[in-house]
């Protein structure tokens, strides 16, 4: 009995031992297998954190790569925790760089000051929004402004197409649109109905574009938006509409969105800017190569991730801006639409306001 | 008064064995469908992945470029997040459950950690996730490290480790104890020589279970600040991480369809590493089954 009781004793603690051993084993050959990825570095070797917009993310995930691809020993992470909830760790100073797919808020720059954070506001591509219907849908090739607000607005009563136009056909009308949490559901209802997340809420909302996509794919009254880039994915399957900025318009000055309409600013209100935020106190060797490696390379790597490059000579105004250390928003006044705005008039106007000044 | 008694007993004989059978067969209905819909997944996913997963989808660093994109950060990521969280959460666990069966005196107080520890394992990941960003990554100052992961995990995981590991003690008959102690041991004797080895087979299952649970957990992670574009390997428990559930995430999010290809061959490699804990928790729990049978 007495031996049997040892026996069995030593036996869990063989296993116990095992059990541990293999754990340690196991970490081991991870930190052996982790080490080796700094090669010779010579250019910068630092780290860059970046968190912030989903939107954003694809670009800034782009630029990451190739920048380490360029500078072997540097790292940069991103991190998915859109604008608001990356500008809330932005201005902890947790992160050195906030994608952002909306200017700072007055809210955040209040944060930013209590915090003593100054930040650089760059430009760094556009994006634009598609509104979309189901492909079969022959009725209708363009909204007005006017008549995207009625649709969406708070409270609206639309649940049928002859209530939008006269001539539209009685069908009912589904509504797709981004979730409450997203940039995109920001952006559209600031652009459209003037106030940011106002919107009515019986719309079925996703904050993953491809559901959406799949929705108004597979529903003959559908009518959505999300990002230009996902429509650019999937033109096969859906139909995109025309775009009449006018307030009141009849639909006479439509624009379809695509690279050239988004760039000139034609297709208003719904291209908007897209930014990073650098913290100007985490502006080491690493960040400062990063931002100027950004700055040179967005345009080229914004197609391949389905946004538009701005013009290089924007880009050359927004470097300007990042290498003058030039603090604070200028896209973030109250005063001042993002919808549709021409970055870099707006660039020129604050350069010239700071050599007045 | 009997006989027709009988007689109507016999007449609904026929009608208590039909709906036998139709119920026996409901329940047969409810199985398959489970297994149905699990083998379509796994089928649905494995044809997804099939072109996508190989060495280099292993061994490559996450990127744009869906045909040169590889897990190797996530997957690393995960086996860390995996080992750490075990060493965290397993001593504590059992450390906790024996206190609790073989120690603690019944009471209000006992009754009180019991209740809690119940009501802990029902709790949405997303709470735990917040508890530990508060906790872990500000209060404590861990960061977005992946000691900050594992130990958020661990809080996770560790009612479902407790809670298990008492049902192994409990199952034991108390002639076991009983005798250990006429012959004179002590109480920690018992436990370490006895109890433990005897119980060993239902705490590692309990374990790898949950183990399972966390290796599978998005939400607790996100919250807590795991990147997304994580190019490199941690090299500590302090470094930042990603996970393969988070990668998985972020691909199936994607507009192009070559990243939901990454996604099924992610989801492919995840499941292998489910289904080697599983397995091992089957062999583990045989080992010692056969050891305690043996005596």
């Amino acid at each position: 009995m007495t031996s049997s009781c040892c026996s069995c004793s030593r036996r869990f603690a063989g296993v116990s031992a095992l059990w541990a051993g293999a754990l340690l084993v196991l970490s081991m050959g991870l930190v052996g297998c982790g080490g080796g990825s700094d090669g010779s570095a010579s250019g910068p070797s630092g780290s860059v954190s970046v968190d912030g917009s989903s939107t954003v993310f694809p670009l800034t995930e782009a630029v990451a790569e190739e920048f380490m691809r360029a500078n072997r020993g540097a790292r940069v992470t991103v991190g998915v925790s859109g604008t608001g909830g990356g500008f809330s760790k932005f201005l902890r100073g947790e992160t050195a760089v906030n994608n952002a797919s909306r200017p700072i808020s007055p809210g955040e720059i209040e944060k930013a000051e209590a915090n003593d954070i100054e930040f650089i506001e760059l430009p760094v591509a556009y994006d634009g929004l598609a509104v979309t219907v189901h492909p079969d849908n022959d009725w209708v090739d363009c909204l007005t402004v006017e008549e995207l607000r009625r649709i969406w607005e708070p409270n609206s009563e639309i649940d049928n197409w002859s209530q939008v136009r006269d001539d539209f056909p009685d069908r009912e009308i589904e509504l797709y649109g981004p979730g409450t949490a997203s940039g995109t559901y920001d952006y559209f209802t600031e652009a459209i109905m003037g106030e940011s997340g106002a919107s009515r809420s019986d719309f079925t909302a996703s904050e993953d574009d491809n559901v959406l996509v799949q929705g108004i794919e597979g529903t003959e009254g559908a009518l959505g938006y999300f990002g230009l880039a996902y429509y650019e994915n999937n033109a096969d399957k859906l139909k995109v509409l025309g775009i009449d900025p006018d307030e009141r318009g009849s639909g006479a000055s439509c624009v379809t969105p695509s690279a050239e309409t988004v760039n000139d600013g034609s297709y208003r209100p719904l291209s908007r800017p897209l930014f990073i935020y650098v913290n100007t106190a985490k502006l080491d060797e690493t960040a400062e190569a990063f931002g100027d490696f950004y700055l040179q390379n967005a345009g080229d790597l914004a197609p391949d991730v389905g946004y538009v490059g701005m013009p290089d000579s924007t880009y050359a105004l927004v470097r300007q801006r990042f290498q003058n250390r030039t603090t604070g928003t200028v896209f973030g006044r109250e005063d001042l639409d993002v919808a549709g705005v021409q970055v870099a008039e707006t660039l020129r106007n604050a350069a010239r306001a700071d050599t007045t000044e | 008064m009997e006989s027709s008694s009988n007689g109507t007993f016999h007449l609904r004989r026929t009608r208590r064995k039909r709906i036998g059978m139709i119920l026996a067969g409901v329940l047969f209905l409810a199985t398959i469908l489970g297994i149905v819909v699990l083998v379509t997944l796994l089928v649905d996913v494995a044809m997804q992945s099939r072109a996508w997963l190989d060495m280099q989808f292993l061994n490559s660093l996450p990127s744009r470029f869906a045909d040169q994109a590889g897990i190797k950060p996530p997957l690393y990521g995960s086996l860390w997040l995996m080992g750490l969280t075990a060493l965290i959460s397993v001593p504590l666990g059992v450390a906790s459950a024996v206190y609790l069966e073989e120690y603690a005196r019944d009471g209000w107080f006992l009754q009180l950690i019991q209740i809690n520890i119940a009501n802990l394992a029902g709790v949405p990941s997303v709470v735990y996730g917040i508890l530990g960003l508060a906790l872990f990554v500000r209060f404590a100052a861990l960061g977005q490290s992946l000691l900050a992961g594992a130990l958020t995990l661990s809080l996770l995981i560790l009612p479902i480790i407790i809670i298990s590991t008492q049902e192994a003690l409990r199952s034991l008959p108390t002639g076991l104890r009983e005798s250990a102690y006429a012959l004179g041991a002590t109480r920690w004797q018992v436990i370490w020589s006895h109890v433990l080895p005897n119980a060993a087979p239902g705490i590692f299952t309990g374990v790898i279970l949950a183990l399972s649970r966390a290796i599978g957990e998005t939400a607790p992670l996100i919250l807590i600040g795991a990147l997304t574009f994580v190019p490199f390997l941690p090299q500590s428990a302090m470094d930042q991480f990603t996970a393969l559930p988070i990668q998985i995430f972020n691909w199936t999010a994607r507009p192009q369809d070559e990243f939901r290809g990454l996604a099924a061959a992610a989801i492919v490699v995840l499941m292998i590493l489910l289904f080697a804990m599983n397995l091992s928790a089957i062999l583990l729990r045989d080992y010692f089954e056969r050891q305690t049978a043996g005596e």
